[in-house]
């Protein structure tokens, strides 16, 4: 397979947008590479931005490995890439208050009602209800890759906690501070004032009537994979970061337990999955949620970050139609790519991804995370029985898509400087008419070669993302 | 404040300050047994330690007997124990993690490295590059911490749970270090040399030996280093310094329900304010001592009624 590589092109010369950094590369001592990689090691474990590696020792925290070869973007591209993210997170918006309202998607038989009302993370308890700016997803993390000949195409919707923004913007400081000389020489769009955007979109759709309202961001706890980002979106933005136990429901309005007695919270911006939200509506044995709180939410008291349901959008058994909900709602051909995707609930479709399994990438339907999937190329035969016996038991908990060949980039590994496949991850943000992100995202990169897997609890490691001005 | 944020702040300072207590504490009792006496008498000191701790149940159930290395291991490494100086460690850096978005990064990042540090020391490596040195170590981020809290963190009401914690810890530890240390040494009286070690040795574990001499100038009597503990409103680690900062701190957060443990602090600080040496002496140092401990236990418990445990759905 031919990958595009990111900062060479097919002859072998370096891309214009990537020149200053190799002529800067070429002429930095590889001592003073080396010493500054220690250096960036030594600060990440000194300031603890870790995560927790689910499955592994109990708290066991472990650093997510940072690249210092940036990716960088021409601002051309990512100006490309920005007007289709805005089209593509507005129909995702308008398809979820269709789909809790008068479903006219579904009576106009664009998408299968029995696909979108017979999945597990549809909530009925949102049927009608009525949100802030009629926004559900205020934060996306929509995963792009770039493949073939240099194409972009995204691959999932994040549209329930999106995570990784708080590494977008460590690595940016990481890189300021080991190498200020290459931001004199680059004209690199800020990024750092994310926490700024987010706040103000949080404010923005508070419930009607709360003139001046008070925003909390709530996690499961300190042993949450994410816990650094909670805290850190936390002190950024200058709200407290709260746990279900310190929040409480009181005729329908949602208090926190402060030194000083009850205070009221107007908006949260959650970092708790949907089950676990609200014992007495999803799982009744989740202690991190707060009981009460979706009576309150229904009640129009409080606002969450994501909404309820927004799941039924990003299930990759959706995700087929998204080019479809463009078109619908906006009257728009869709600026981005989706990738073929073939959904093994139909016959036809299930039998050739059996007869070709060897190439296809398969993904369970509501998994995340790159755990239970299937990359054929790379897969021994073994894996490759066993998720055909899966797929003949269970076809509609799954698809298949062409395995793509994901563009690499140089990036730094034990035998010095090889090239690793990577992906990008902007973070979208979404209140009213408004769609607003900062320039980039996180690029997560697969550090173990001919990996396509980029996850970071899969071993991926993170660079700083450069969106190059002209 | 988030009452939850405000028990993890009071317990991180606790914790650490703590730290330090048992540091002096087995520093001094590790100084006291390098003076020449009995096997007896030098164990003695070491069950002390235990007893002081209330932790004799617990010793007993992981140690055959009470001498010098079992019960520096027991207090020092023993994950096992609670309140080992590596347990105690673990805890203010567990605590500042659930809050490390409240606390500066200067902070946090010094209660992690505390930890990260101490974590990676075996009891052997301790003991055998000098306990002491050990001891010193954890004197200094502990200083360390309390430095960095007031250098970096805003005055609010963070800072305040943060004081009321390391003032009410020291209040306690100061109190227990005297009670036990008075009970060993009181009973042999005036023995020359070996006393003026000893005391001086439990002035230095209160960094209060050349405090005693710049104030009293004379030779060391247990009468002064009773005053010099209790009363003195201006030594550091005075049971009546310690109680002057908790009742200001304690004002500076009070809240609609506060008002019996701030009535209970003044009561105990008035105690202190208006007490001389030598009634407490005559009412039996170490009764005053256990009521003045009980009272101790009993402020911590309004505090946490009062504003760090979780209040009730009414407004």
């Amino acid at each position: 397979m031919n990958f595009y590589n990111e900062m060479i092109d097919a002859n072998g010369g370096v891309r214009a947008h990537y020149r200053a950094y190799d002529e800067w590369l070429k002429a930095t001592p590889p001592e003073r590479i080396a010493r500054k990689r220690a250096e960036a090691d030594l600060a990440f474990h000194r300031v603890g931005i870790t995560f927790a590696v689910y499955g592994e020792e109990e708290g066991k925290e472990r650093l997510i490995p940072f690249d210092i070869i940036p990716r960088v973007i021409p601002a051309a591209e990512w100006k490309a890439m920005q007007s289709g993210l805005r089209q593509r997170v507005k129909a995702l918006n308008m398809f979820l208050h269709d789909v809790y309202h008068d479903q006219e998607i579904l009576k106009a038989g664009k998408i299968p009602a029995e696909q979108v009302l017979n999945n597990t993370q549809y909530r009925p308890v949102m049927q009608g209800v009525d949100l802030p700016g009629q926004i559900y997803a205020h934060i996306t993390g929509v995963d792009i890759v770039r493949a073939g000949a240099g194409e972009f195409y995204v691959l999932e919707d994040n549209l329930r906690v999106p995570s990784g923004v708080s590494y977008m913007l460590e690595d940016r400081k990481m890189m300021m501070r080991l190498f200020p000389e290459l931001f004199a020489r680059h004209k690199v769009a800020p990024v750092q004032h994310y926490p700024d955007l987010l706040l103000e979109k949080l404010r923005a759709v508070s419930p009607k009537g709360i003139g001046n309202p008070t925003v909390v961001v709530l996690t499961p706890g300190a042993y949450n994979s994410a816990y650094f980002e909670h805290t850190f979106l936390a002190q950024q933005m200058g709200v407290e970061l709260v746990e279900g136990r310190d929040l409480f429901v009181k005729d329908e309005v949602v208090y926190m337990r402060t030194t000083q007695g009850p205070q009221r919270v107007d908006v949260i911006y959650r970092r708790i999955d949907d089950d676990f939200m609200d014992p007495l509506i999803f799982r009744a044995d989740s202690s991190l949620g707060v009981p009460g709180i979706i009576r309150a939410y229904q009640a129009g008291n409080v606002t969450l970050a994501n909404a309820i349901g927004t799941g039924v959008a990003d299930d990759k058994s959706i995700y087929p139609y998204v080019p479809d909900m463009i078109r619908f709602y906006l009257g728009e051909e869709p600026k981005l790519n989706n990738v073929p995707t073939y959904m093994c609930r139909k016959p036809d479709e299930l039998k050739y991804v059996l007869d070709h399994l060897a190439e296809l990438v398969v993904k369970e339907v509501h998994g995340a995370g790159g755990y239970g999937m299937l990359v054929g190329p790379a897969a021994s035969k073994a894996e490759i029985e066993r998720f055909r016996q899966l797929l003949i038991a269970k076809p509609d908990g799954y698809i298949a898509q062409p395995t793509l060949a994901l563009s690499n980039c140089p990036t730094f590994v034990d035998e010095g400087i090889a090239p690793r496949h990577l992906d990008l991850r902007p973070f979208v943000l979404s209140s009213g008419e408004c769609v607003n992100m900062v320039p980039g995202g996180l690029t997560r990169v697969a550090l173990t070669a001919g990996s396509l897997v980029v996850n970071s609890s899969q071993g991926g490691g993170t660079k700083d993302t450069w969106i190059l001005e002209d | 404040m988030l009452s939850r944020t405000a028990d993890h702040l009071f317990w991180m300072s606790r914790y650490i300050e703590r730290a330090e207590n048992l540091a002096r504490l087995l520093d001094v009792t590790w100084q006291m047994s390098l003076v020449p006496q009995s096997l007896e008498a030098a164990n003695q000191n070491w069950n002390a330690v235990i007893a002081l701790n209330s932790l004799e149940e617990e010793f007993a159930a992981r140690y055959p007997a009470v001498n010098a290395e079992n019960v520096l291991r027991f207090m020092v490494s023993d994950a096992g124990n609670q309140v080992s100086i590596q347990s105690c460690l673990r805890l203010a850096r567990e605590n500042a993690h659930a809050v490390r978005g409240t606390v500066t990064s200067e902070m946090w990042e010094t209660m992690n490295a505390t930890w990260l540090e101490a974590r990676d020391k075996s009891f052997e490596q301790i003991f055998n590059a000098g306990i002491g040195e050990f001891f010193e170590w954890v004197k200094m981020r502990s200083s360390l911490s309390r430095g960095v809290t007031i250098g970096t963190l805003l005055q609010d009401e963070a800072f305040h749970f943060i004081r009321l914690g390391t003032l009410l810890e020291r209040a306690d530890n100061t109190a227990r270090i005297l009670d036990v240390k008075f009970h060993v040494l009181r009973p042999h009286g005036d023995e020359g040399a070996t006393d003026f070690y000893q005391w001086g040795a439990l002035l230095r574990s209160v960094s209060a030996f050349e405090v005693y001499r710049k104030v009293y100038r004379d030779v060391i009597t247990p009468e002064r280093v009773a005053e010099l503990l209790i009363l003195r409103m201006d030594m550091p680690r005075s049971l009546h310094f310690c109680m002057n900062g908790v009742l200001k701190n304690l004002n500076l957060i009070a809240n609609r329900q506060s008002g019996e443990t701030q009535r209970q602090a003044g009561l105990l600080h008035a105690q202190l304010h208006y007490a001389r040496v030598e009634e407490i002496l005559e009412h039996g140092l170490h009764e005053w001592l256990t009521d003045f401990m009980d009272g101790i236990y009993l402020l911590g418990d309004g505090i946490s009624k009062d504003f760090l445990v979780p209040m009730a759905a009414a407004a």
